[in-house]
């Protein structure tokens, strides 16, 4: 693997540091007139999702972690693992609750999702930003009431929950932003 | 698309122009001379850590990241104060305070100390808007290194400094086993003691003895060998770097061989000293005190810009 100088370190580089794969945030040159030059570095630890902050001399270096990101096809879950296909490929491979995590609320199967793939293996599930999901269980809907902004809970067919416009019924399909979870509009289908 | 604009609003261009003024008007009613020195020049500096950047020749030249030499061998030959207001450059350096070219204000003071050049500093920085009329307050690097981090820092062991700069690191001690003090100390101050100082202008003093640099050591009356250095901080942001010279030359080459021994240990290029400043402070260089301040970021508070290229009119690379 190729190794990584503080002067390279640009957002979305991916190294290894103490011994797990790391994905920089920031990098921030500090350096007094007279003194050592250092970088300030914040870093996203792939394998546990925390922020790490770290500073180096200017000038050290750190090897690149072989992580890349895979767009695959969600095909099934077995009651254990979930299941991933390359389409071009047809190479699959699985992975566990704790890799999936909270991706899980998204995926239908048979659409894209980008796998992390780490030495090979996959170390997280990202779901597209949007996803438009049939809503599979809400209150029945209330006409008129399209204005007032009030809102309800509705599970969608992927089991999560988000909150929808009072007028929507169960069989139909809204559009989500998976990263914050909220209601983005109808979708025509 | 080739960006080609400028980087700074037109706006920041003018208030540049401004200041250059009025830093020319503030040093010709005090009967400060301009000294224009060449930016480029046969010798760089030894410093571990300013890389400059050198342009390809035969001689090799050597881009100036400070007019120091030039002043000072003027300073040997006519003993009157000057001042130097133009382009410095600093290999690798760039960052939101940062850039490889920059414009650096340096003087000099013939027969004055120190403690008196701070005084010309914070009437220039009054004079410019930068400060207030209130008295900037000057505090001593021991006094701010305990009160951050509970340390006297006189006292303390090369362990104990660097247990606490593995810690500001979020570092493993096993990286910072070997780390000199001074690296310790460059860390720490910049990571833990300039969050805590005061907003405006704040006057750092008496530097510990392996942060001497250029400055003459003096003990205190404690008797605490202190380097007769300064700096100036602008709302916690480094702005200027001062000495009360070393004019000794036995002196200045000795330190000039520790700079190369430890480029050699750091596996750092060595640089020949700059001969013709030995030479001058052989001939004898004046007592004087020195100053060099940073205008881009002097400019960077005065327009509450957030990163250096909001103030150069084109940064580029």
């Amino acid at each position: 693997m190729a190794v990584y100088s503080t002067s390279e370190f640009r957002s979305g580089l991916k190294v290894m540091l103490d011994g797990d794969p790391c994905s920089i945030l920031e990098n921030e040159f500090v350096k007094p007139g007279k003194g050592q030059a250092f970088n300030r570095v914040r870093m996203r630890n792939l394998k546990t999702g925390r922020v790490w902050e770290r500073t180096f001399k200017s000038g050290d270096s750190l090897e690149g972690a072989d992580v890349i990101d895979v767009t695959m096809q969600y095909l099934y879950n077995d009651g254990e693992h979930w299941h991933f296909m390359t389409p071009e490929t047809f190479e699959q491979c699985q992975a566990d609750g704790m890799i999936v995590g909270d991706a899980a609320r998204w995926l239908r199967e048979q659409d894209n999702c980008v796998v992390t793939l780490y030495n090979g293996m996959p170390l997280a599930v990202t779901p597209p930003n949007h996803v438009e999901l049939e809503i599979a269980d809400t209150d029945p809907g209330m006409r008129g009431d399209t204005a007032t902004g009030g809102t309800k809970p509705a599970k969608l067919v992927t089991g999560a929950v988000v909150k929808v416009p009072l007028f929507l019924n169960v069989g139909d399909v809204v559009r989500v932003d998976t990263r914050t979870g909220e209601y983005l509009s109808r979708a025509r289908e | 698309m080739t960006d080609w604009r400028p980087s700074a609003p037109f706006g920041a261009l003018q208030r540049r122009a401004r200041l250059l003024a009025g830093i020319r008007a503030f040093f010709a009613a005090r009967d400060v001379l301009e000294i224009d020195v060449p930016a480029l020049g046969l010798a760089g500096v030894t410093d571990v850590h300013i890389d400059n950047l050198v342009v390809a020749g035969e001689p090799l030249g050597y881009l100036q990241s400070s007019p120091e030499y030039f002043l000072k061998r003027l300073l040997a030959v006519h003993p009157a104060p000057i001042y130097y207001l133009g382009k410095a450059f600093r290999a690798g350096e760039q960052g939101r305070l940062h850039h490889p070219e920059f414009t650096l204000l340096e003087w000099y003071r013939p027969g004055w100390d120190d403690r008196a050049l701070m005084d010309e500093v914070e009437a220039l920085l009054r004079a410019l808007g930068a400060a207030g009329a209130a008295p900037c307050p000057r505090l001593d690097y021991g006094t701010c290194f305990r009160d951050a981090l509970g340390v006297d820092l006189h006292r303390a062991d090369d362990i104990r400094l660097r247990t606490l700069a593995a810690e500001a690191a979020g570092q493993p001690m096993s990286r910072w086993r070997d780390e000199p003090r001074a690296i310790c100390l460059d860390l720490l101050f910049s990571l833990r003691v300039e969050p805590r100082l005061p907003a405006g202008v704040v006057f750092v003093t008496d530097y510990p003895v392996c942060q001497a640099a250029l400055a003459r050591v003096v003990d205190t009356p404690d008797g605490v060998p202190v380097a007769r250095r300064f700096e100036v901080f602008l709302d916690r942001v480094e702005l200027a770097n001062g000495y009360w010279e070393l004019t000794d030359a036995a002196e200045q080459r000795r330190r000039f061989a520790v700079d190369a021994e430890l480029r050699r240990v750091l596996d750092k290029p060595v640089r020949p000293a700059d001969e013709r400043l030995l030479a001058a402070l052989d001939a004898g260089l004046p007592a004087c005190a020195g100053v060099a301040l940073g205008v881009d970021r002097l400019l960077m508070q005065l327009l509450g810009a957030s990163h250096i290229r909001e103030v150069l009119a084109f940064a580029e690379g």
